[in-house]
């Protein structure tokens, strides 16, 4: 009933609504543009509020998968390195790390899930109907040109990926 | 329904135990518990921060706006937001829904209910359940779960899926949908679509029945214990069916005392304020909700499917009322008041959720064309709803060019607050009667808040992993002890 997935995903998260924590929505807004402009093939782009159990399915059949995140602890603009499975303790349902995610894919599949990275770009104001903040807006554009270039050069789509 | 532990008498001669998790930005919670000289807790306070600014974040926005926008307060529970407001916005638009709007909103939640249940149950408490609450923390989660139950797991996470798939189709669009509008829908469901969804739901009532058959199964085996985790007596408040029935959509709102006699009954929910007041207290942003006749020590409430499998006098599907039944047997004759026993409730729930879905995508109704109808325009709307946690009430007044003047909104935790206390006392006292923090202390604290499952108000998603730090103080104001929990490294002693 579906067709095989493109190999690469680039899934963002955030609350566009709160401030620097639209970083993930804004840099997804811009790839969807470049997309339209017919830049970025074998790349699908998917925006959440939150990261959850279910997002595991939406690796299936994924060579890679980079998450795109803001961050309070991060240097500026961004950091950027390979991603782990790892196993995730909460007391609410209201979190939920992008390693828990690569874990619950790995059991539920009963393999190992694809290469991922992280991309977190530095964030300062997460208050509820903020703006963007100029310091996060210019971390953005240089996230947003580090993607683009590493997603040309990695490999994908087709190829193995550089995890250096 | 004592609150003796709440204000001890001579606090500055108390011991302080602090049990906070860390986010990186709000929505952290944080529990305070006093010890006296002889190390017994004599003071136990949950400090949630309650999401905050919304109601400017409202004010001058065009109420057509409202069903979409409030779907920025909490990147858990957008639907709830969403029906709410949009019932709400009902009212502004004078509007009686057409069947097809109705039924479309009903689908909407339904998936909605079964998605969030799906992930509270195998995400957070079927490892308290399954493992035992001494467990080896790196064991109890959903690995844990995977590792030692792998198909249980999975079919959480393809519930959830399932219940995402209900919304995406009902809604328009995985996120920030836009399915309820003033005055009804703007989409039905097309055959494929329902063909789509019918599918895969008779295999997803299976799971659901398992599912509750599996909770049974571990409440009965220690049932004693069950009963008397993290318990206290309470008021339960929630909507109903005019027939009694459940209803999480539409209905009158209903509150029985502990021991299930009726407080009221079939009240009109824009009277809301007639029956319910909010409290403060000096330690704490949020509120507390209280019945307005019962007064703020005697009045206190639970919502959420607690209180809504209690309260309600049948389902309308066949799977859910037999577990109701069954259920309900464990309180001979009062309601129940286990804090554990919301997770046997929540189950049912999604039992019902999943049979609900199966009768409304065979109704014909959801593919109607008549999905918007308005009347006369009116200057305050009120909605209410049981979103997945409990009662939710959005009220907005607008002025003569449609811009919002005042909102005020009651979500699930506000409404759970006092009584997310009372079990943190309770487990307390029966836990803590002592000096040096460990983690299964820590663990049990962390269970009876997990019952609840509160929101946070963290639509901001919290990378930290929401990390959980326990400090002990002194009466001379130092740090006698601290543990810090993080994802991964599980608990580990850091430096007084």
């Amino acid at each position: 009933m579906t067709e095989r997935p493109a190999p690469v995903l680039v899934f963002t998260w955030g609350n566009p609504s709160r401030g620097d924590d639209a970083l993930g929505p804004l840099l997804h807004d811009r790839l969807l543009e470049k997309q339209a402009a017919g830049r970025l093939p074998g790349v699908d782009l998917l925006t959440d509020f939150q990261l959850q159990i279910e997002h595991a399915l939406d690796l299936r059949q994924r060579d890679c998968v980079v998450f795109v995140d803001a961050s309070v602890s991060v240097p500026a603009p961004f950091g950027f390195g390979p991603l782990q499975a790892e196993e995730d303790v909460a007391y609410t349902t209201h979190a939920m790390s992008p390693g828990a995610v690569l874990s619950v894919f790995s059991r539920v599949e009963q393999r190992p899930p694809p290469a991922a990275f992280l991309l977190s770009i530095r964030g300062y104001e997460f208050g509820l109907g903020l703006p963007l903040s100029a310091a996060a807006r210019g971390h953005l554009d240089a996230a947003c040109v580090f993607l683009e270039q590493w997603l040309a050069e990695s490999g994908y789509p087709g190829g193995s990926c550089v995890t250096g | 329904m004592s609150n003796r532990l709440e204000t001890a008498e001579n606090p500055e001669q108390l011991k302080r135990v602090v049990i906070e998790p860390l986010t990186r930005v709000e929505g952290h919670g944080k529990v305070t518990l006093l010890q006296d000289e002889d190390n017994r807790i004599r003071q136990a306070r949950l400090h949630i921060v309650e999401f905050r600014g919304f109601e400017k974040f409202i004010q001058g926005r065009p109420y057509w706006e409202l069903p979409v926008l409030v779907q920025r307060l909490c990147g858990i529970c957008p639907v709830s937001h969403h029906l709410a407001a949009a019932k709400a916005t009902d009212m502004l638009v004078g509007s009686s829904l057409t069947p097809t709007a109705e039924k479309i909103r009903r689908l909407m939640h339904f998936g909605q209910t079964l998605q969030s249940h799906a992930l509270h149950f195998f995400h957070l408490c079927s490892p308290d359940l399954l493992f035992g609450f001494d467990d080896e923390v790196r064991h109890r989660n959903i690995v844990g779960v995977i590792e030692d139950h792998p198909e249980i797991a999975k079919q959480g996470v393809l519930l959830r899926k399932y219940g995402q798939e209900v919304i995406r189709l009902t809604a328009g669009k995985r996120v920030h949908g836009t399915g309820a509008i003033p005055g009804g829908v703007n989409k039905s469901l097309d055959r494929g679509e329902r063909d789509y969804l019918q599918a895969d739901i008779e295999q997803i009532i299976e799971w659901s029945q398992g599912a509750v058959d599996l909770i049974k199964q571990v409440f009965l085996e220690q049932l004693d214990y069950h009963l008397e985790f993290g318990a206290t007596d309470s008021n339960m408040l929630s909507m109903v069916a005019p027939d009694g029935s459940f209803d999480i959509y539409h209905g009158g709102l209903r509150a029985r005392d502990p021991q299930g006699g009726t407080i009221f009954d079939h009240v009109d929910y824009t009277r809301y304020s007639d029956y319910l007041q909010e409290g403060v207290k000096n330690w704490s942003y949020m509120k507390f909700p209280f019945i307005a006749s019962l007064g703020l020590d005697n009045g206190w409430y639970r919502v959420g499917p607690l209180a809504r499998v209690n309260n309600c006098d049948r389902f309308t599907t066949p799977l859910a009322e037999q577990a109701r039944g069954e259920f309900l047997a464990i309180g001979e004759g009062r309601p129940v008041q286990a804090a554990l026993a919301f997770h046997w409730a929540r189950l049912i729930e999604l039992l019902h959720c999943a049979e609900a879905i199966r009768e409304l995508i065979d109704d014909d109704d959801i593919s109607g064309r008549e999905l918007v109808q308005r009347g006369d325009m009116q200057p305050v709307g009120i909605g209410v709803i049981e979103a997945p946690r409990g009662t939710l009430f959005h009220h907005y007044e607008m002025d003569d060019d449609g811009l919002v003047t005042r909102a005020n909104l009651i979500v699930s935790t506000t409404n759970n607050n006092q009584a997310m206390n009372e079990s943190i006392r309770q487990v307390a006292s029966h836990y803590l009667d002592g000096n040096r923090l460990t983690e299964p202390m820590l663990n049990q604290i962390e269970v009876a808040i997990r019952a609840y499952d509160p929101c946070l108000s963290c639509a901001t998603h919290a990378l930290g992993k929401m990390p959980l730090e326990v400090s002990l103080v002194g009466p001379d104001g130092q740090v006698r002890d601290r543990l810090e929990k993080r994802a991964g490294d599980v608990v580990c002693p850091t430096p007084a």
